[in-house]
């Protein structure tokens, strides 16, 4: 009985095999190799029940035992996205020392005010028993980083400095952030947007920002909010631009098409599917932007279109130092302003550059 | 490609309209004193009838399009602090070329440094010469350049003995300012020559020229260099709007009686007529240099297409 299904099904399996081969070299191409597809996929069907029937073939297919571990080796990985990120970020000496730079300086700004014994950053310090103002005060054990020319304590003024500065950089990182991410997404996702956004970047990307800075900074009265505000009006035009971009690549992925086809409302899409892919890109220009927001503040202030001299800032210390820094004992009180800033902006762009490279799946391996 | 040229020269058009319309409509913010020479000694009704003089009075849309009028005669008004009552494109004329020249030398130095530098930072990939590369860079592109032109001039002028103020007719105060105004040019084009070189370096027409055994140096000059350096050119009208910016920086501190020195000048001056005039002048420079970079790649690179989907990216 086995012999005889056998027979028949090995005739039918030549005979099949013999007019598809006779039907790819008549017809077409295409047509012929789907054809020879479609029926391999039956000879696998009936070779398998064949084997199935057939002890004599028990030499070629043998039942696999199961084994978990085994059946777990291929479909599975225990890889996680931001785990890898941050194994790959602290792999980064360099980057793990600035990072651990920026925290504690961002730290010591907020608490600095509370520590014992600090110094009001507007206060003039006058000598005690004569009560002339102590200016130009070389750093000693009692004014650490020294006095500047009208006798206010560097120290606390620069600290008071680089709180105002990287209050300045945060926010406009945050607003290049949400108006960027908005537009961006907008722009890429909806269609119809885009011929209208695409003519409107190519307008406003034309214009150099510094003159925009410049012009908004003359035109309002100098305080933090204006300075944010004539910041904020053009950052985040590369961010959206970049955002659009890597939503038009993501957005119609398979499993995109699949979410949609699934009836997943646009607004989980975004959120759940496509920002995500996207944080890396986003925390990296935010990282940037705070070293740019700085060096603005520094350039706005020594045109003279900066914060008032009630509040103090990196951009205000830098250029009241710059006015001695000719005189070579007075010349600390460019120094210290400067070392601290520069030491504030190179580990937000250095920290912003590992991340970003950790945070790309191309470098997990 | 006429078509496509005949097309971003007219969005370039379009653009300088609008930052014209904006920029002027803005500057109408402004407090009045900026349009007088003495302001506080002024009754009101010498204001009114000096307004009304100056034509800031109208409406709105008859002041731009008076604006444009003028504008197109090269009339903007005259300087109303600086140097009183002097036609703002006269003083503009006497200071252009000296802005010109530096920022032409900037350019050529920061061409002159910084191409050999990215090549050696790529040829000695992951070596010396690479990380001490990557130093610079990392700093020239943290810190602010506010920060750093400072003490190139601070330690410049006290170590290599060169005056602190630039003079025209003095060739070594002619180094500090144009070197400052090329380092970010440099890093930059070291930065991304290194970049481009490193990425051409694994290509397969590489493997094959180092198969067939042509040496280190003919490999990274012949082939790879010369295939690097085109995608370079999309970088020079960025440079060329750093230099022009940085140039405001830099004049100012050296004293150089130049296009941005005078901005600084005359927004300490709260004078409206030269602000604008210059913003106005930046900003037409910036559009130019973007125009000038596009069409320069369009004709390098024959990879981009001009047809149809321009707009679209």
């Amino acid at each position: 009985m086995a012999r005889t299904i056998r027979d028949h099904v090995s005739e039918k399996l030549e005979k099949n095999m013999e007019d598809s081969l006779r039907e790819a070299l008549q017809g077409g191409a295409e047509t012929g190799h789907e054809e020879t597809a479609a029926d391999g996929k039956q000879n696998g069907s009936s070779a398998s029940r064949n084997n199935s029937s057939s002890d004599d073939e028990a030499d070629l297919f043998t039942f696999a035992d199961y084994d978990e571990a085994e059946s777990e080796r291929a479909g599975y990985t225990n890889y996680s996205y931001w785990g890898s990120t941050v194994r790959m970020f602290f792999k980064d000496k360099g980057a793990v020392f600035c990072l651990i730079v920026m925290i504690a300086i961002i730290a010591f700004t907020i608490i600095q005010p509370y520590l014992p014994g600090q110094r009001d950053p507007y206060t003039i310090n006058t000598d005690s028993e004569l009560f002339i103002p102590l200016r130009n005060v070389a750093p000693c054990a009692e004014y650490w980083f020294g006095t500047n020319s009208i006798g206010q304590d560097l120290w606390a003024r620069i600290w008071a400095g680089t709180r105002t500065s990287l209050f300045i950089g945060f926010a406009v990182a945050m607003v290049e952030a949400v108006v960027g991410i908005t537009m961006g997404v907008l722009w890429g996702y909806v269609r119809k947007l885009d011929f209208l956004f695409t003519e409107i970047y190519n307008v406003l990307d034309n214009i150099p920002q510094t003159i925009v800075l410049i012009l908004i900074a003359y035109i309002m009265t100098p305080s933090v909010k204006t300075l944010i505000f004539a910041m904020s009006l053009t950052g985040w035009i590369g961010m959206a631009r970049f955002i659009r971009n890597q939503i038009l690549i993501i957005r119609d992925r398979d499993y995109n098409l699949a979410s949609r086809c699934l009836g997943t409302p646009t607004k989980r899409l975004v959120f759940k599917n496509l920002l995500p892919y996207l944080v890396s890109v986003i925390m990296l220009r935010m990282a940037l932007a705070i070293p740019a927001a700085i060096g603005n503040e520094v350039f706005i202030t020594y045109i003279g279109l900066g914060l008032p001299a009630t509040t103090a800032s990196l951009g205000q210390l830098i250029e009241d130092g710059r006015q001695v820094m000719m005189n070579a004992s007075q010349r600390y009180q460019l120094i210290f302003p400067a070392v601290v800033l520069s030491i504030v902006t190179i580990s937000f762009y250095i920290v912003g550059n590992a991340f970003s490279d950790a945070a790309d799946p191309k470098n997990h391996r | 490609m006429v078509k496509y040229l005949a097309k971003r020269i007219g969005r370039s058009l379009i653009t300088l309209f609008i930052i014209i319309c904006v920029v002027f409509i803005l500057m109408r913010q402004m407090p009045i004193e900026g349009y007088f020479q003495n302001f506080d000694k002024l009754t009101e009704a010498q204001i009114q009838a000096g307004l009304e003089e100056q034509g800031l009075l109208d409406p709105m849309p008859v002041q731009l399009l008076h604006f444009f009028q003028n504008m197109l005669k090269g009339d903007f008004g005259v300087s109303h602090s600086y140097r009183v009552n002097v036609p703002v494109t006269e003083i503009l004329a006497d200071k252009l070329p000296i802005s010109i020249k530096l920022g032409s030398l900037s350019i050529l130095v920061s061409l002159i440094l910084g191409i050999p530098l990215g090549t050696i930072m790529a040829r000695f990939k992951s070596r010396i010469p690479d990380k001490l590369g990557t130093l610079f860079i990392v700093f020239i592109q943290a810190v602010p350049a506010a920060v750093y032109y400072l003490f190139i001039q601070m330690y410049g002028t006290l170590l290599l003995d060169i005056p602190l103020l630039f003079d025209e007719s003095n060739w070594k105060s002619w180094i500090l300012p144009v070197f400052s105004m090329s380092l970010g040019n440099i890093a930059y084009y070291g930065m991304w020559l290194r970049r481009y070189m490193v990425d051409e370096s694994n290509k397969d027409y590489v493997r094959l020229a180092k198969a067939k055994g042509a040496s280190g140096n003919s490999i990274m000059f012949r082939h790879i260099f010369r295939n690097a350096f085109v995608p370079m050119v999309q970088y020079l009208p960025s440079s060329f709007l750093n230099t022009v910016i940085g140039s405001i920086y830099v004049e100012s501190l050296y004293s150089i009686p130049g296009m941005g020195g005078l901005l600084v000048t005359v927004i300490k001056g709260n004078d409206n007529n030269m602000v604008q005039a210059i913003v106005l002048l930046y900003a037409t420079v910036g559009v130019i240099g973007l125009l000038l970079g596009d069409i320069m790649m369009v004709i390098l690179d024959p990879r981009i297409s001009l047809s149809g989907k321009e707009g679209e990216r």
